[in-house]
C-alpha cells in the first residue's frame, strides 16, 4: 500500500506530542494596535498590507460576535497569542529546518509523503511556514507554490497578491473574517498557469504546536484559464488545556475551464476553535470539487463558499463531519449560482457520538441571471447513541424559477438488528458499529486520496473505539 | 453421534412476554433437524435466541453447544464457535461490499488474516458453485438486492464461514423456484464440504426433497408439541398443521 501521506498511525499521542517553545518568542496575548504593529514591523510589511491590517482591527473592534450557531464562549480571545515569532525563516531545504520542528512533521510523515506522492508541500508551525518545496518539473511548467508572505514581497507577484487578497472574503465578512486580516500570518499561495495540468496533488500542512496560541494562515490559489490543481491542506495541534484559534483564510480563483481540487482533512486537538473561512470564486465553465472531514477541534464554524459567476460554473461539495464528545460542530456549504446554466451539487455525512453535537447548513442562493442553473443537496446524518445531536438547516433562495432546485436529508441511527445481524458474523459490538459507520462515510472516503481515505477509516475506528459499553 | 446443541427448559421473550415456553431439544453433530409450526409459533425467536439476538431475553433454561453453556454468550462470540444464522430479512449495510463484509467476518471467525486475492478466489469459486453473478461481491451488503438475492448472499456466507451448526430461517421463502434450486444446491454443499449440522425452519418441502432430515419439532405456541423423524415435516407440509397440533 502506498505510504500514508499524513498520518502513520492512528494513535492520538502521535497528535498530542509537542515541543516546549521559548516564551520570549511569543507577542503579547490580544489584539491592540501596537501588536499590530509589531507583527508588521517582524514581517516588513508593505505600506498597503500595515494599512490594511490596522483597517482590519478597526473593523474587528466594531463587528459583533455571531449569536447563532455553536457557542464559542471558551475562547477568550483577548488571551489568544495572536503571532509567535518562529525559530526558523522559512527553508526550501529541509536538513535546515530546525530539528524539533523536523522531529514534529516528520511524526506526521509529511517529508516521506513528499518524496513518493506530492508534487510539493508547505509547512507551517505555528505562525510561520517552515519549509516549502515543490518539485523542480512541476516548477519549470510555471507552476508557482510558495508562502504568501514571500510572494507578497516578491515584485514578481507583488500585485497579484495586493489585488487578490481579501478580496473574494473581505475583512467587512464577519468578525473573524476582520480578526483574520488583522493578525494572519503563513500561509501558502498557488498560482497554476493557463492549460497547466498538475497530476500528482500539492499539499499544505499547518501544525498548531503552541499553546493559548491562535493560527491565521492564508492561502490564495489561482487557476488560469484550463488549469488543473488538486490541493490538499491538513491540520492537526497538540492537546492543552488552554483554548487555542485556528480562524485561516483561504481564497480560491477558478480560471475559464478550470479545475480545483481542494481537500482537506482537518483534525485539530479538541480543545481548538476552528473559525476559518473559505471561499472560491469560478469562472465560465470552471469548476470546484471540495472535500471536506472535519474530525477535530471543540467548536467549528466551517461552510466553504462557491460562487458560480462564469455561465456553466460548477461546484461539488463533499464532505464529513464526525462529532464526539464535547465537541459542537456546525459545519456545511454555501453556493452562489449567479449566471446561467450553472450547476452545484452538496453530498455531506455527520456523524456524532457521545454527546457531540453536529449542524449541517447549506445555503443554496440562485440569482436573477442564473436561468437555467441547476442544485441538488443531500445530506444524511448518523446518531450514535440517544444523548448526541444531529440538526440540519437547509436554506434554498431562488430568484428567478427557470432553475432545478433539490433537497434532501435524512437522518438516522444505527438499528439494533443491524448491529445483531454484523455480531451474528463474528464482529464484536465495537467493531459492527464501526463498520456502520465507515459504510456510511463511504461514498466520503471514496473521494479522498487513498492515502486520506485510509487515514479517515483510521480515524473512525479511533473515534469509535471504546464507544460501546 | 455427539451432542453438539442442547437446549434444556429455555424460556424468553421481549420484555414481559414470554414467547418460548420450557423449549428442550438436542442435536448431535452432522444431524439435520426441522422446525415447523404456524406463523408466530415461536420458530424464529428460537433461532434468534439460539444466535444470541439481544432482542430476546432468556428467563429461564439453558443453551449449551459442544458441552459449554453459552446462555449468556454475545451473539459474536457464538458465532466464533461456529453457530449461523441465516436470517429471514437480512439487513442492508451501505458502503460495506459483500466482498469485504465477508473477509471480514472470516477473518473474525476464524481469527486468522486472510490475503485479499486469496478471498476474491474463494468467494468467485463459491459464487460460481450457487450459480451467484460474481458483480455481487462488489455491491453493497444486501443493498438493493431482491429478495431471491438476498436469501442467495445468505447462502453464499453459510458456504463461506463454514459454521459447524447452521440455522436456516425461512431461507426459502419468497423465493421463485429457480432461487430455491440455489438454496437447495448451498445447502448440499455445506453439507458435503463442511458436514455441518442444520437446524431448518421451512414452510416447504422442495427444500427437504434433496436432504436426509433426522428430526422433526413442531412448535406451537412457543413449546414443542410434536417430535418425530423426517417423515413428519412431509406429513405436516402434506396434511397442514392443525392434525398434528391438535393431538397434543
Amino acid at each position: 500500500m502506498k505510504q500514508k501521506t499524513q498520518v502513520a498511525d492512528i494513535d492520538r499521542s502521535l497528535y498530542d506530542f509537542r515541543f516546549d517553545e521559548d516564551e520570549n518568542d511569543f507577542l503579547d496575548s490580544g489584539i491592540t494596535p501596537e501588536i499590530i504593529g509589531e507583527i508588521s514591523d517582524e514581517k516588513g510589511d508593505p505600506d498597503w498590507m500595515r494599512e490594511f491590517r490596522l483597517k482590519s482591527l478597526e473593523i474587528y473592534n466594531r463587528t459583533k460576535m455571531v449569536e447563532w450557531g455553536a457557542s464559542i464562549e471558551g475562547l477568550d480571545i483577548d488571551n489568544i497569542v495572536t503571532y509567535i515569532r518562529p525559530k526558523s525563516r522559512m527553508n526550501t531545504d529541509w536538513d535546515n529546518v530546525p530539528d524539533d520542528i523536523k522531529n514534529t512533521f516528520e511524526k506526521l510523515g509529511i517529508p516521506q509523503a513528499e518524496r513518493e506522492s506530492l508534487a510539493g508541500v508547505g509547512a507551517q508551525y505555528d505562525s510561520e511556514l517552515v519549509y516549502h518545496n515543490v518539485r523542480e518539473e512541476v516548477a519549470q511548467s510555471g507552476v508557482v507554490y510558495t508562502d504568501l508572505e514571500s510572494a507578497m514581497h516578491d515584485p514578481k507577484y507583488a500585485d497579484i497578491i495586493k489585488s487578490h487578497f481579501m478580496k473574494l472574503v473581505p475583512p467587512t465578512d464577519h468578525k473573524f473574517a476582520a480578526l483574520h486580516g488583522a493578525v494572519w500570518s503563513g500561509g501558502s499561495f498557488v498560482y497554476v498557469p493557463k492549460n497547466v495540468h498538475l497530476d500528482i496533488p500539492l499539499q499544505s500542512y499547518f501544525r498548531l504546536n503552541a499553546k493559548g496560541a491562535g493560527q491565521f494562515e492564508h492561502t490564495l490559489i489561482i487557476l488560469e484559464e484550463g488549469a488543473y490543481l488538486h490541493f490538499i491542506e491538513g491540520c492537526s495541534a497538540p492537546k492543552y488545556y488552554e483554548a487555542g484559534l485556528h480562524a485561516g483564510c483561504v481564497e480560491l480563483y477558478v480560471g475559464k475551464g478550470a479545475t480545483l481540487r481542494y481537500s482537506t482533512i482537518e483534525n485539530w486537538s479538541k480543545n481548538m476553535y476552528n473559525l476559518n473561512t473559505k471561499r472560491a470564486l469560478v469562472q465560465e465553465n470552471g469548476r470546484i470539487e471540495w472535500v471536506s472531514g472535519s474530525f477535530g477541534s471543540h467548536v467549528s464554524y466551517l461552510y466553504p463558499m462557491s460562487i458560480l459567476n462564469g455561465r456553466g460554473a460548477s461546484a461539488e461539495f463533499t464532505g464529513i463531519t464526525f462529532a464526539g464528545e464535547g465537541q459542537d460542530l456546525d459545519t456545511g456549504a454555501k453556493i452562489v449560482h449567479n449566471a446561467p446554466d450553472t450547476s452545484s451539487y452538496m453530498n455531506t455525512k455527520s456523524i456524532s457520538k457521545s454527546g457531540g453535537k453536529s449542524t449541517f447548513r447549506s445555503a443554496v442562493t440562485v440569482n436573477e441571471k442564473a436561468v437555467g442553473s441547476k442544485s441538488s443537496v443531500n445530506c444524511e446524518s448518523l446518531m450514535l447513541d440517544n444523548i448526541s445531536r444531529s440538526d440540519t438547516v437547509p436554506v434554498i433562495v431562488t430568484k428567478t424559477d427557470k432553475c432545478d432546485i433539490g433537497h434532501e436529508a435524512k437522518i438516522g441511527r444505527i438499528s439494533d438488528g443491524a448491529i445483531f445481524y454484523l455480531m451474528s458474523r463474528g464482529l464484536s459490538e465495537e467493531e459492527a458499529r464501526a463498520m456502520i459507520v465507515r459504510g456510511f462515510a463511504d461514498n466520503v472516503s471514496k473521494e479522498l486520496p487513498l492515502e486520506y481515505a485510509v487515514e479517515m477509516n483510521n480515524l473512525i475506528g479511533l473515534e469509535m473505539h471504546g464507544s460501546v459499553g | 453421534m455427539s451432542e453438539l446443541l442442547k437446549i434444556e427448559e429455555l424460556s424468553a421473550g421481549i420484555e414481559e412476554k414470554e414467547l418460548l415456553h420450557g423449549i428442550t431439544l438436542t442435536v448431535d453433530e452432522g444431524e439435520t433437524h426441522v422446525l415447523m409450526g404456524q406463523n408466530g409459533a415461536g420458530k424464529s425467536t428460537l433461532g434468534s435466541t439460539i444466535m444470541g439476538s439481544p432482542e430476546y431475553t432468556v428467563t429461564g433454561g439453558k443453551i449449551y453447544f459442544g458441552g459449554d453453556d453459552i446462555t449468556e454468550e454475545t451473539a459474536d462470540k457464538r458465532a466464533k464457535r461456529g453457530i449461523f444464522l441465516s436470517f429471514q430479512n437480512p439487513i442492508e449495510i451501505p458502503g460495506i461490499t459483500l466482498s469485504e463484509f465477508l473477509r471480514n467476518a472470516v477473518e473474525q471467525v476464524t481469527g486468522k488474516r486472510i490475503k485479499l486475492w486469496e478471498h476474491k478466489k474463494t468467494l468467485k469459486k463459491s459464487m460460481e458453485a450457487l450459480g451467484m453473478d460474481s458483480s455481487y461481491a462488489d455491491r453493497d451488503l444486501n443493498v438493493g438486492f431482491s429478495g431471491g438475492e438476498k436469501k442467495k448472499a445468505e447462502i453464499l456466507q453459510l458456504l463461506t464461514l463454514k459454521p459447524r451448526l447452521a440455522i436456516l430461517d425461512e431461507t426459502d421463502s419468497g423465493l421463485d423456484v429457480d432461487a430455491v434450486k440455489v438454496v437447495s444446491k448451498g445447502i448440499e454443499e455445506y453439507r458435503k464440504t463442511v458436514g455441518g449440522t442444520l437446524i431448518i425452519i421451512t414452510h416447504n418441502a422442495k427444500i427437504l426433497e434433496e436432504l436426509h432430515v433426522d428430526r422433526t419439532h413442531i412448535l406451537s405456541n412457543g413449546k414443542v408439541v410434536r417430535e418425530g423423524d423426517g417423515q413428519l415435516a412431509f406429513d405436516v407440509l402434506a396434511e397442514g398443521f392443525e392434525k398434528y397440533i391438535g393431538e397434543v
